[in-house]
């Protein structure tokens, strides 16, 4: 029976998870090519890396950077939601029901959150969808998809049986589509496993021959130096929580804890460098002024002493790094409760801290 | 079919500098989720990345972009409203 035949006068709406990967462009483009109205759905968390890569790439960057979930839908003819749930997925990071993966990585419980959302119709488009596509795969990803943890996503997300994952969907019972023939199972998949072959080959079939496969994942939380970072972060405020500047941060720069009561954040290149410096007024900041140099922040509270070592190792990363001496700028932020604020608005003479002499436990999450 | 509706709309203001993308993108998504066809939105941003994005998103729900332009640090764009039928997006 179609849908049509239930006197519902319009297509099967699908809400397709679209990460920018090439998994869940398959996923959508195997119901797309079933007759299926899909609309994509792409979630911003803060952690995506998605986001950060047009945030803080250099700004004379000649290669072109995109947006893969735009791209995506694009390339499917479908349009793209992009929902804001920073403030939500906060508690998925920070209490997770199902625990975390190799880092702090929330997969299941993330999954969970994700395919209820798309299903509430308030959020995303007018009247909702009548299922769920996801991308995934049994037995590709440790966490979140495997064969006993995907029954849960189902169950736990609300969706049960209007989740259909069409690259494995002949693994897994009928789903609500199939069974009212919204969708042919015969059409549909039985992937498995961490073999990406299948999905390459579907590609090469479905004329897909430009598509994103980004080696990290689509989430910094599954990184263990993000996580490193992220955890170091709770450790030196002595609580868990976070706010979106923080873990915009925590993607950018070397981070270097020389001391518990503060830690520094070295730009890495100009791209680094430009997008620290939308931070100078929150941040107290160090700057060579005598050679070339990174801007450097200084999150906590720093005495006397620490200001002149983060000057040393400022000067470290600078083109200055064997001069004998060279000058350092330290600006207040414009709010800073901090009491490194008395210190600011001087040049210091410093000599570049020497490699050896760089601790290298001070490096977070390396 | 959609409308052509894009003269003399309504001229709706959203600044989002000092924001990253995809939140520019999000903020212009979610504003004219709530304007009527033919309206216009005028959009500023501080983020390159708009350069690219704000165009894919327009193309991508089907609205007109009638301007994009970056200068210095500042990337504007204007957007005319269109719907085919009862979306929203």
């Amino acid at each position: 029976m179609t849908i049509e035949d239930k006197a519902m006068p319009r297509r099967p709406r699908a809400a397709a998870l679209i990460s920018g990967g090439l998994d869940s462009m398959l996923a959508a483009k195997v119901v797309l090519d079933q007759g299926v109205d899909v609309e994509g759905v792409n979630f911003f968390t803060g952690f995506c890396v998605e986001g950060h890569t047009h945030a803080i790439r250099k700004r004379r960057h000649t290669r072109h950077k995109r947006n893969n979930a735009l791209w995506v839908a694009e390339q499917l003819g479908i349009k793209l939601h992009i929902v804001d749930v920073i403030e939500e997925y906060k508690d998925i990071v920070l209490n997770p029901r199902h625990g975390y993966g190799a880092n702090l990585n929330p997969c299941l419980d993330c999954k969970i959150f994700m395919v209820g959302k798309a299903l509430q119709a308030d959020v995303i488009a007018d009247g909702g969808f009548d299922f769920v596509v996801t991308g995934e795969v049994v037995g590709q990803r440790p966490k979140s998809q495997r064969a006993d943890t995907m029954p849960i996503v189902a169950r736990e997300s609300g969706a049960g049986d209007r989740l259909l994952r069409p690259l494995c969907a002949r693994n897994l019972p009928p789903t609500l589509p199939e069974r009212e023939g919204w969708v042919d199972r015969a059409k549909l998949y039985g992937f498995h496993g961490r073999d990406r072959k299948p999905q390459l080959a579907l590609a090469r079939t479905l004329g897909f021959t430009d598509y994103a496969q980004p080696a990290g994942g689509c989430c910094f939380l599954t990184d263990a130096k993000y996580s490193g970072k992220l955890a170091d972060l709770w450790a030196a405020r002595g609580e868990r929580d976070y706010e979106l500047d923080d873990i915009m941060l925590l993607k950018v720069g070397r981070h270097i804890r020389p001391a518990a009561n503060y830690k520094l954040i070295v730009a890495r290149e100009e791209g680094e460098n430009n997008f620290l410096a939308g931070y100078r007024r929150s941040f107290p900041h160090l700057r060579v002024v005598s050679h070339e140099g990174p801007l450097t922040l200084i999150d906590g509270v720093p005495d006397a002493d620490d200001v002149v070592l983060a000057a040393r190792i400022a000067a470290r990363y600078s083109q200055g790094r064997d001069a004998a001496q060279v000058i350092v700028r330290l600006d207040p932020a414009t709010d800073s409760r901090s009491s490194a604020a008395a210190l600011c608005g001087r040049e210091i003479a410093v000599a570049p801290l020497p490699a050896m002499q760089l601790d290298p436990a001070w490096h977070i999450g390396a | 079919m959609a409308s052509a509706q894009t003269a003399g709309g309504t001229t709706h203001k959203l600044d989002t500098r000092g924001l990253l993308c995809p939140l520019p993108v999000i903020r212009t998504q979610d504003r004219i989720r709530g304007l009527a066809a033919g309206e216009l939105l005028e959009v500023v941003a501080s983020d390159p990345g708009t350069l690219h994005d704000i165009p894919a998103w327009c193309r991508v729900h089907g609205h007109e972009l009638l301007h994009a332009q970056g200068r210095g640090d500042e990337y504007r764009f204007r957007i005319a409203v269109i719907r085919d039928r009862d979306e929203t997006g």
